[in-house]
């Protein structure tokens, strides 16, 4: 177990979790995900909320194969840096894919998955993953 | 039943997963030796279920309505097959959507009929002016017993249907809509069970021909239409010989059936076959024609719903064709995986 289960982290985060919500820096312009209130790039305040685009291309990535308890079975899979049209970057699963057709440059899209049961009786939590856009 | 004002749709989406496994590869481990009812159906990936698909059909559907989000003012989500006994999906699908939380939502079941029952719904909802726009949808992630007849069917996907009262933006006015229901136990699930079961070939002739025919005669008799008026007919799919019958019962040619009919690609999709027989018609159709669509949910029941094409259909169509062309074969030990058969952990 190498997290909390948690019911209100859950819901405290449904918004960025189930929506690509970011923030635009007004100084320096710089798109971040998720949305925050000081631009890590300038340091300035205010950053304005913008809902991002759901296409990008795949920066980095690595394949889990020992993953964590509560993705037990759902190995390989693969976790990727995705800089969305805009320039901002998620962290995000890949899904649909197979590991070994991940490729830097690939291009993916938003989709809304399961990302994992709390237990067989707990809460089901979702959020955005990524597919090849083809 | 005829709206008393404009409806119609604005929007619609499709939706169905990449995976998919052959009927001859079902047959392969539980081989009844008979002919298969489909060639193929669609399979869920290990994180999509019936909430997954709806939202990505929904989604579809309001981005090609142009609708404002705070002017969607329902979410009516029918299905079978809702990742919890007691939580609504609706909630989420609102949630993820950016809808909440002014609107109203629910989920629905009727077995495979929940989502025309969700767009005659949101159509009344719009006509009494309580609405502007509601979203309609039908998703299911169909279940099966290991060995039994429906395992060769039981599919998984989803549509979505923009139902609004906005003439100009309107793609397909909802002309009229007759439901028609008894008490037939042709197939169930008991609360617990994790397996429907069925009354095999109960389920033809009293469910769901007599619902169908009851369905669509009684509407064309209402509307004084025939079946030479209508330039597709969609019916529900649990296969592909069903529907085809149910048409030369009525009196429809198989060239009015076959654009909407997926089954064999798909499998049976539950309460999103119909509606998603219907997306394919309408990325097909041209402006002023007419569409009759006729579902039908076990225990028994059928919608059917006329629709006239306006000037607006086509120019934006949905993702179904390249999500139909988008396949990864599995074998059953994979399926078994995906559908939650073999359980890890």
């Amino acid at each position: 177990m190498v997290w909390a289960e948690s019911v209100p982290r859950v819901w405290r985060e449904r918004a960025k979790k189930y929506r690509l919500l970011g923030g635009k820096c007004p100084a320096c312009g710089s798109v971040v995900y998720p949305h925050r209130q000081v631009c890590p790039y300038c340091g300035s305040e205010g950053l304005q909320l913008v809902e991002l685009p759901r296409k990008g291309r795949v920066i980095s990535y690595t394949v889990i194969r020992h993953p964590p308890s509560d993705f037990v079975g759902k190995e390989p899979y693969v976790v990727a840096i995705v800089e969305l049209e805009g320039g901002a970057r998620v962290l995000a699963q890949l899904t649909d894919v197979k590991p070994e057709e991940v490729r830097e440059g690939m291009e993916v899209e938003a989709v809304f998955r399961r990302y994992r049961e709390q237990s067989p009786d707990g809460i089901i939590e979702y959020g955005i993953k990524f597919r090849p856009a083809h | 039943m005829k709206f008393s004002m404009n409806v119609g749709i604005a929007g619609y989406g499709a939706y169905v997963p990449i995976y998919r496994i052959r009927a001859a590869e079902v047959a392969r481990v539980w081989g009844s030796g008979e002919e298969e009812p489909v060639r193929e159906k669609s399979v869920p990936g290990l994180d999509e279920d019936s909430l997954t698909m709806a939202y990505e059909a929904a989604r579809e559907a309001l981005e090609m309505s142009g609708v404002e989000r705070s002017e969607v003012g329902a979410v009516l989500v029918g299905s079978e097959s809702p990742p919890y006994a007691v939580k609504p999906s609706a909630t989420v699908i609102a949630e993820a959507l950016g809808l909440t939380p002014r609107v109203v939502a629910i989920d629905m079941e009727f077995a495979c009929k929940a989502g025309t029952t969700a767009m005659i719904l949101a159509a009344g909802l719009v006509a009494s002016g309580a609405i502007k726009h509601g979203l309609a949808i039908g998703t299911d992630n169909a279940q099966a017993r290991p060995g039994d007849e429906l395992e060769y069917t039981a599919g998984a996907g989803a549509a979505a249907y923009l139902v609004s009262g906005d003439g100009d933006r309107l793609l397909a006015v909802l002309e009229y809509a007759y439901s028609y229901v008894t008490d037939t136990p042709d197939f169930w699930r008991r609360e617990g069970e994790r397996y429907p079961r069925h009354a095999y070939r109960f389920t033809g002739a009293p469910a769901y021909f007599n619902h169908i025919v009851g369905a669509a005669k009684g509407l064309m008799e209402e509307a004084g239409l025939k079946p030479s008026d209508f330039d597709y007919v969609v019916f529900h799919q649990p296969n592909v010989k069903f529907p085809l019958r149910a048409a030369q019962m009525l009196g429809f040619k198989p060239e009015q059936v076959k654009p909407g009919l997926l089954s064999g690609e798909i499998g049976n999709t539950y309460a999103a076959a119909s509606l998603i027989g219907l997306a394919r018609v309408l990325d097909a159709a041209k402006p002023n024609q007419r569409i009759l669509v006729v579902s039908f949910g076990s225990g028994a029941g059928s919608d059917a719903i006329s629709l006239v094409t306006t000037e607006n259909v086509g120019k934006k169509k949905s993702s179904l064709e390249r999500l139909l062309s988008r396949k990864v074969y599995v074998d059953y030990g994979l399926y078994a995986k995906m559908k939650g058969i073999l359980r890890v952990a």
